[in-house]
């Protein structure tokens, strides 16, 4: 079926396996390479359970500010991307883009503008 | 001779069945709270078993919750992040009683005569007080600090002689609450200590409250049997003026035990535990770790501190020997570990591990794995030999 020899496929399984450990390894720093395009089901758990651990979990507030819908009309879409990339200097905020692309940040912006993660 | 086997198989498995029941004769010293934070639910879990006893809903927000018990171990106290205080039966793991006692919580704690329940709010700050009984508010204490701002409060802990201390966020200050002449507290107040005061805790003898600042490198010090009490900053600069790494979670202050006379506390903004002398509060080294540590637990004997980490490197625990200073052992229990807590002498561990929905039970001498408990976004862990700690 496949024209793959034996030990070729199984050559090919090493590399696959060495690949996916490396990208692995990797995958928290992956998207300081390049704009890759937004995984809304990792962002949205990003939001939710990390940012979530000072904002809450409903985004009502803890130790950082609520980000619910209604509080979110203070700030345009760029100011906000701006605040999740390089964090509020003199607050716990921190800059997030070691961890997170452009495309990233703006994905949570309009999430957050449109309180799709409440 | 069958049949009679059969039977007795029904019935012993008719009992493992069972739900818990008030009326089943049983103790709790060996049971504990497993806090679920995306379903707002608690799993009552027996340590010593392996396995979830029942489950309650219905307890809000419970992003950073947390719990304490009252002394005779039968109700956890939860605080949840919505301001919600729910008093637990563990035995009928029945909600006993619930108020929405503020807008924003952050922890709470419990008197050493077990009759008060303190909360530390962020919404709208400061600490009220209930009757641990009814939970009725005996007492409602603003936080306003000296630059007469209204304040967050953290690192709320009791100390003996029913007084609670605690730190406010926004004030920069540390205030001990003394309950012991009655409901009416009297509060002493330390301000100036530092910026931005982010949790505290004491040592397991109820003496030393400690203070981790984020605004500045250092901790502040309280020696409670001292008179008048005062603050005292120590670690000061203990980042050396190099900038600090992007915190992606806050350490906690948890989970001290006298590790030789010595304390290892997480340094913020940095891969490291700095390890501090209870002699003379002086730093006695640095362990490189893993990651920036938020937790740093130690066995209950002192000889190991367990330590897991903030996001992104949060899959991992290291296992610090608190003999040699060193990392002894490091483990991989899975994507997003938040939390550890040991059983009450030491034999096993429990691992949170939130995005993997488990908890995992480690032998705590060999590292094996010993146990994995489902469970749905699990975080904070409590065990009810806390009810005999001081500062919990």
């Amino acid at each position: 079926m496949s024209p793959m020899t034996q030990r070729s496929q199984k050559r090919w399984r090493w590399w696959r396996e060495a690949l996916s450990a490396i990208a692995f390894a990797v995958a928290p720093y992956s998207t300081v390479a390049g704009d890759t395009v937004p995984d809304p089901v990792k962002l949205a758990n990003l939001v939710r359970q990390d940012c979530g651990s000072c904002h809450g979990l409903t985004l009502k507030g803890g130790l950082g500010k609520p980000l619910t819908a209604d509080r979110m009309t203070q700030w345009d879409r760029s100011q906000i991307v701006h605040i999740i990339l390089d964090g509020v200097p003199g607050t716990p905020m921190p800059p997030w883009r070691p961890l997170l692309s452009e495309a990233d940040a703006r994905w949570i912006a309009d999430s957050l503008k449109k309180g799709m993660l409440q | 001779m069958i049949r009679a086997a059969r039977i007795v198989l029904f019935v012993a498995l008719a009992m493992l069945a069972r739900p818990l029941a008030a009326s089943e004769l049983r103790g709790t010293g060996n049971l504990g709270i497993v806090i679920e934070r995306a379903s707002g639910s608690v799993m009552i879990v027996d340590a010593g078993a392996h396995r979830m006893l029942g489950r309650v809903d219905g307890l809000g927000d419970l992003s950073h919750a947390s719990a304490v018990y009252s002394p005779d171990q039968r109700y956890a106290y939860v605080f949840g992040r919505d301001g919600g205080l729910t008093k637990i039966d563990l035995l009928t793991a029945a909600i006993v009683k619930r108020v929405m006692q503020a807008g924003n919580a952050i922890g709470g704690a419990i008197s050493d005569d077990g009759a008060l329940v303190a909360v530390s709010n962020y919404e709208p700050g400061g600490v009220r007080v209930f009757e641990s009984e009814s939970l009725v508010q005996v007492a409602d204490i603003p936080a306003v600090g000296a630059n007469g701002k209204a304040s967050k409060t953290v690192g709320l802990v009791d100390l003996p002689g029913r007084r609670f201390a605690y730190a406010l966020y926004d004030a920069g200050e540390i205030w001990i609450a003394d309950f012991s002449k009655g409901k009416g507290p009297a509060v002493t107040r330390l301000s100036g200590i530092g910026k931005q005061p982010y949790d505290g805790n004491v040592t397991p003898d109820g003496r030393h409250y400690l203070v981790g600042l984020f605004g500045e490198d250092g901790v502040v010090h309280v020696d409670t049997w001292e008179n008048p009490l005062k603050a005292t900053r120590i670690l000061d600069g203990y980042g050396r003026g190099e900038e600090k790494l992007p915190v992606y979670k806050m350490p906690h202050l948890e989970g001290w035990a006298a590790a030789g006379g010595v304390l290892l506390l997480p340094a913020v903004g940095r891969h490291e535990l700095i390890a501090v002398d209870l002699r003379d509060f002086k730093e006695r080294g640095r362990i490189a770790t893993y990651g920036q540590p938020v937790f740093a637990v130690a066995r209950p004997d002192g000889r190991f501190v367990w330590v897991n980490f903030a996001h992104p490197l949060n899959d991992t625990i290291d296992v610090v020997d608190t003999l040699t200073m060193k990392v002894v052992h490091r483990l991989k229990p899975g994507p997003a570990v938040l939390h550890m807590e040991f059983t009450p002498r030491g034999h096993e561990v429990w691992v949170s591990v939130r995005d993997a929905d488990r908890v995992i039970v480690y032998d705590a001498a060999t590292f094996n794995k010993k146990a994995e408990i489902p469970a749905a976004k699990p975080s904070g862990m409590f065990f009810t030999a806390r009810a005999t700690r001081i500062g919990q």
